[in-house]
């Protein structure tokens, strides 16, 4: 072979060589990374799975949050107005955390399906609602304000 | 009134873009002076008039001019007059606004410092400039303009800012950061200046370098100051989150870190011509997917604003037509060159290349991590998040590797080093950094940690190289005195910037190893143990601030049983809004952070209290520092002006004889 073609084809050789090996890596590790986005519906009916890292939100539901005597521990249920899940969280919760408000929980379900939060994202202004939390309330059937809304003022 | 003035403002600038994008450019192409020289004062116009805009926002601001829909939603009577200052670039329309006010600050800047450009470049770079604010200006104008009034039913009093915001962070973060996202737009302008008129020489990248650094040293200052404020102000003493917004900054950094040194290599060396070009374009594409991301809503982040889509698709039809456009041209018009200058595979280029390819790695990975999220939702692969573990498995052994190279590359030639050299000026940087590297773990701290005598070593490699380099060239001088002197600026620049990020990598490797991190229940009286510290919590209070109510804790603090100083953090609600926020109380030092936030009241008194040690943290920003400094010594290098003079002169009767013809 032409030394000039060889060199050439050696290059696109370790050019294609390097950006499978890139990018199988990085499917890996986005795989192993990624937390999924689960409404409250899903949960309760159990499609979610168990012992897997994944993320799940809505609107903490009033009276539902109850703090240990002694420990940062916290329980409470978040709901999409239709179904509720219990979550439990041990630490300091944020600021915008409040009963009728969206939150985002990252963490997974342990065997008795409680949501085992490591990780509390509560809404950090007034108007903002995180888009998967609204777009699990609009498809339970109520949009945002209605469900979370009506709650914190209703019960 | 005021807010109607700056209205129209705005569009008298907008007129005055569209003019500065046509005219010049015309000019240059069929060789008319007259039209040419129409740029420089089109671009001071561009500029005059968007300052007034902005000058009227603030003044709508500091009167309290509730009418205007956007001061009501973002301010506040009660608030002090430097936050109702700083709330112009609180919210998405007066932030553009700032972003505009940058890039016409910029366009001004081209205008009236580069004298020695020849006069159908810099027609053409004010041009591109223009181009840009056009694009700005018409999303401002047609999406979010910021002075649109609530009338006839104008509120009495506003809805506050968000009281994460009213920090002395948000007076400089924005303003530094937009000051480096928009800089890399003179770049960019130069990139396509030279595709359009075929002048790809080492003049070029002599005049295009100052501006690059100086974009990309307040990129640095920005997205640091960022973190910095995230750290003591959200509470949760992190300091970065591989959160979207944060990796939509640090994106265009990277790829704009890439481009500083192959723009090195083209200036030198006159090699990586097309590969410049594609970097200065890919960092200002950056730069607007960065505004993009931020603009649109799209992703779940700490800076997402309620907005509505249209927006978004507004920036990414802008973005298409930018990315687009210029990479047509640059398929066209792209320097075809097949020069005979080669370099051996030990050789400054080859470090180079290594630091550029391995930027770029990182940059696609942190841009895979940040997008995913998207693409699996437009995908319908069901609502992911990608997180911080995803970016650490690539970026931190990726970012050492880099680290690693950063040495020998300091060390070698152009075109040519023999190993000689090489282990000649490398053997005693490499034991230094061993031994200090497998030492600093065994005396500091009680466990030893191997990615700290990693991260030590790498530290301490890059400095002792920088110094075995340093020796190295004043070698020949009869006094270190006359070396010294013979150093150019751009040298110290380097060896700043890189001694910063060796200071940076020992901070954040220090910071994670080290930190002792606590949340933990506290009742008035009780008292949390780390190793060397003793918090006791005295009590809680009521206090009063100008717009809040707070719950001040007072924390006392001992070293070793030493009393070292008391501490007060807060939790405030803010009385426009009712929103709370926490106050951190921080003492800091260069060794060590102690970082005491408020959660939540939990009954009986006691509090949810976060207690922090984390030493060396602020070496994190301090290498940022470093390395904004070295970007600034570099731009100050006189060989810039002198010789940029110098070719502007031999240059510029040969172009506009060519012009003639």
């Amino acid at each position: 072979m032409h030394p000039v073609r060889r060199q050439r084809l050696l290059l696109v050789l370790f050019i294609v060589v390097f950006s499978s090996v890139a990018i199988g890596l990085m499917a890996y590790a986005l795989r192993a990374n990624i937390n999924l986005f689960y409404p409250p519906s899903q949960i309760v009916s159990g499609e979610a799975p168990v012992n897997t890292r994944i993320r799940a939100g809505g609107c903490v539901r009033p009276g539902s949050v109850e703090r240990s005597k002694t420990t940062l521990e916290t329980r409470f249920s978040l709901t999409d107005g239709v179904v509720d899940f219990p979550v439990v969280y041990s630490g300091i919760l944020p600021d915008l955390f409040a009963e009728g408000e969206a939150a985002v929980v990252n963490g997974s379900l342990n065997k008795e399906r409680v949501f085992v939060a490591t990780e509390v994202l509560a809404k950090h202004d007034e108007e903002y609602m995180p888009p998967e939390v609204a777009e699990a309330m609009s498809q339970s059937g109520g949009d945002h304000d209605e469900t979370c809304g009506g709650m914190a003022y209703g019960s | 009134m005021v807010p109607e003035v700056g209205h129209y403002a705005l569009i008298l600038a907008l007129a005055l873009s569209v003019a500065l994008t046509v005219l010049p450019l015309v000019g240059a192409q069929i060789g008319n002076q007259l039209l040419m020289h129409t740029s420089r004062s089109l671009a001071t116009g561009f500029f005059v008039f968007v300052a007034i805009a902005f000058a009227c926002l603030v003044i709508a601001f500091i009167q309290d001019d509730f009418s205007v829909s956007y001061v009501a939603g973002h301010s506040n009577s009660l608030m002090p007059v430097y936050y109702k200052i700083s709330a112009v670039w609180g919210g998405h329309e007066g932030s553009l606004l700032l972003w505009i006010l940058m890039l016409s600050g910029w366009t001004l800047a081209i205008a009236h410092l580069s004298k020695s450009l020849p006069l159908s470049l810099r027609a053409q770079v004010l041009a591109v400039m223009g181009f840009v604010g056009v694009g700005f200006l018409l999303f401002i104008l047609l999406t979010s303009n910021p002075f649109d009034r609530l009338l006839p039913l104008a509120p009495q009093e506003g809805a506050d800012l968000n009281p994460l915001l009213q920090d002395f962070g948000l007076i400089v973060h924005p303003p530094v950061l937009y000051m480096g996202y928009v800089g890399f737009a003179v770049s960019f302008a130069f990139a396509i200046a030279a595709l359009l008129s075929g002048r790809l020489d080492s003049a070029w990248t002599r005049w295009a370098r100052p501006w690059t650094n100086t974009a990309w040293a307040f990129l640095t200052i920005g997205i640091a100051l960022g973190s910095w404020w995230a750290y003591y102000e959200l509470g949760w003493g992190g300091w970065w989150f591989w959160d979207p917004v944060e990796n939509a900054s640090f994106l265009p950094w990277l790829v704009g870190t890439a481009l500083i040194h192959s723009l090195a290599v083209t200036e030198k060396r006159g090699l990586f011509k097309s590969w410049t070009l594609l970097l200065a374009i890919f960092t200002f594409a950056l730069s607007l997917l960065g505004t993009f991301l931020v603009r649109s809503g799209v992703l779940t982040s700490v800076h997402a604003f309620a907005n509505d889509p249209e927006r978004g698709v507004f920036i990414l039809m802008f973005l298409l037509v930018v990315v687009g456009g210029s990479l047509t041209l640059y398929a066209f018009r792209a320097p075809v060159v097949h020069k005979s200058v080669r370099f051996s595979l030990v050789s400054r280029e080859t470090f180079l290349l290594a630091n550029n390819i391995l930027l770029i790695t990182i940059m696609v990975t942190v841009l895979i991590g940040t997008l995913y999220p998207l693409i699996a939702d437009a995908l319908n692969w069901g609502k992911v998040s990608v997180g911080p573990p995803f970016f650490n498995v690539f970026f931190v052994p990726l970012m050492g590797f880099l680290c690693l190279l950063m040495a020998p590359g300091v060390s070698s030639s152009w075109k040519r080093t023999s190993w000689q050299q090489l282990r000649q000026l490398l053997t005693r940087p490499l034991v230094v950094s061993v031994a200090a590297g497998a030492l600093f773990p065994a005396v500091y701290g009680d466990e030893y940690h191997w990615e700290v005598a990693l991260a030590v070593f790498i530290g301490v490699w890059i400095v002792s190289a920088g110094v075995s380099d340093l020796l190295y060239r004043l070698r020949h001088s009869r006094h270190w005195r006359d070396g010294l002197r013979r150093l150019t600026l751009s040298y110290w620049g380097m060896q700043l910037a890189h001694a910063g990020i060796a200071v940076t990598t020992i901070g954040v490797c220090l910071n994670s190893a080290y930190s002792d991190l606590r949340d933990v229940r506290m009742a008035p009286g009780e008292t949390v143990q780390t190793s060397h510290y003793e918090f006791v919590l005295e009590g809680v209070e009521q206090v009063r601030g100008p717009n809040y109510v707070a719950q001040e804790a007072t924390i006392r603090v001992s070293h070793d049983g030493e009393y070292v100083r008391h501490m007060k953090p807060q939790k405030r609600r803010y009385l426009a809004g009712g929103n709370m926020m926490t106050e951190v109380a921080l003492d800091p030092g260069l060794f060590r952070d102690l970082y005491i936030a408020m959660g939540e009241p939990l009954g009986d008194d006691a509090w949810a209290i976060r207690v922090h040690v984390k030493p060396f943290v602020r070496w994190i920003w301090l290498g940022a520092i470093f390395m904004a400094l070295g970007g600034g010594l570099a731009v100050a290098d006189k060989r810039y002006r002198k010789l940029a003079q110098r070719q502007a002169e031999a240059a510029e009767p040969s172009l506009t004889g060519e012009a003639r013809t």
